[in-house]
């Protein structure tokens, strides 16, 4: 059991968006100052309040993509057509203005910098999010611990943070970046347009004797074929551990 | 009321049914913290284990054999969503401790998997609770807690633990997988307990 997360009550604090940077063409990076946030861990996810004037409030939980930073929280949205709170975020929001944030909440879904085990990291869409938290948490403690990300997104232009993960895999000693394209390769593909399979799960992954932790998120069709394919291929259910969006 | 955020109108879904802070949806979203398990019916068992040691077990036909109840019930997950008049088919938490003999306070409810959560005896009881084997009108979906899956749907969603095995019954309260990690003791939606501290 991952040690407690939570030590006192969470309050709301104020959240002012400090940047903005697009990721795809339905996603964007909000960066938001939050004086008083504590650092959180690699995974864990917050929850967002927006207040209209006359009270009216909506909350949602979003995964943080930042490393752990006191007073400072990235988070990436992509945009839910009808939705409530991510078109605001995504359509709306401009550097100043302000939301309220609680967390950081959940402590299981989370890699810890001093567990020596490999990771292998499978993220579908915008499932990159916690897993790109802790890639950067990864090179922010210098840690050596060898990682893989198994990638699926539908095209290159649909592939959140791209520039930053090529540049990772060059400079992040022992850590591996592999793509399943689902829809659209790119000509430098190395394997055909297809999901996430076992091949690439073998080829991308580890191996289950070397004990890594598995960390899948993504849309919950994903989750699933991915965590069976994990323990199929002999991995304890316990070291497989998911975050699941949607229905 | 909290900090305005500018050209934030909402879309004004707020239903007056539902408890504070949740929105509506039509999906049936699965959190789950791990695979799926999958479980072979020959070798399920209920159970439930008292605080003096009595073991008590069902087998699957022996569950299946127990009076039934159809349950209509609004759900409430601690992300936020709810669903409102959803249909299950289970067999009450009454009918399974009818012969129970027990002073205990407190269960601890075990998976298949090795999930826990915690919650008052008193919850159990009473007509608010169910081992629920059947959702809409067909077998409960692996995804879902198939088999069978606590159904305590007056607090938070996480308490009707997927994957039901057993109750162990206790005379001291004992922190369950998500209540160790941050999630409140009890998990009343209407009173938003949704972590520690609220």
């Amino acid at each position: 059991m991952a040690r407690a997360a939570v030590l006192g009550r969470l309050t709301w604090r104020v959240a002012t968006v400090a940047e903005i940077r697009a990721e795809t063409a339905v996603a964007d990076t909000l960066v938001f100052d939050v004086p008083g946030w504590p650092e959180h861990r690699a995974g864990q996810h917050v929850d967002v309040r927006l207040t209209a004037d006359d009270g009216y409030a909506a909350q949602r939980s979003y995964s943080i993509a930042s490393a752990p930073t006191a007073g400072r929280l990235e988070l990436t949205v992509q945009r839910i057509d009808d939705g409530e709170v991510s078109p605001y975020l995504v359509d709306v929001a401009q550097p100043g203005d302000k939301v309220e944030v609680r967390g950081p909440v959940g402590g299981y879904f989370v890699w810890e910098p001093g567990d020596p085990a490999p990771v292998l990291l499978v993220g579908g869409g915008s499932g990159i999010v916690p897993l790109m938290s802790m890639i950067r948490a990864r090179a922010a403690y210098g840690s050596r611990v060898a990682f893989r990300l198994v990638y699926s997104t539908r095209a290159p232009e649909t592939a959140i943070y791209a520039d930053e993960l090529r540049r990772r895999q060059r400079d992040d000693r022992g850590l591996d970046v592999a793509y399943a394209y689902t829809r659209t390769a790119p000509p430098s593909a190395r394997r055909p347009v297809g999901r996430v399979d076992p091949v690439l799960l073998a080829e991308a992954g580890w191996p289950a004797d070397l004990e890594p932790w598995c960390f899948v998120c993504g849309p919950n069709g994903f989750v699933e074929a991915v965590a069976n394919l994990l323990v199929e291929a002999g991995h304890p259910a316990d070291r497989v551990k998911t975050e699941r969006f949607g229905g | 009321m909290g900090v305005v955020t500018r050209g934030f109108g909402g879309r004004r879904r707020q239903d007056p049914e539902l408890p504070p802070g949740q929105y509506l949806t039509d999906d049936f979203p699965v959190l789950s913290a791990g695979p799926t398990p999958r479980l072979d019916l020959a070798n399920w068992e209920f159970f439930v284990a008292t605080e003096a040691g009595a073991r008590h077990t069902w087998s699957w036909a022996e569950l299946r054999a127990l009076p039934a109840e159809p349950v209509t019930t609004d759900i409430h997950c601690v992300t936020k969503w709810s669903k409102l008049g959803t249909h299950w088919e289970g067999v009450a938490l009454d009918t399974l401790l009818a012969d129970v003999d027990t002073a205990a306070d407190f269960a601890l409810v075990h998976s298949y998997g090795g999930y826990t959560t915690n919650l008052p005896l008193e919850d159990l009881t009473g007509g608010q609770a169910w081992v629920a084997y059947r959702y809409d009108g067909a077998e409960l979906e692996p995804e879902h807690g198939g088999p069978a899956r606590l159904l305590v749907p007056h607090l938070y969603f996480w308490k009707s633990a997927k994957w039901v095995r057993g109750l162990e019954l206790l005379h001291e309260d004992h922190p369950g997988f998500w209540e160790s990690v941050g999630y409140h003791n009890y998990g009343d939606p209407w009173r938003e307990q949704r972590y520690w501290g609220d």
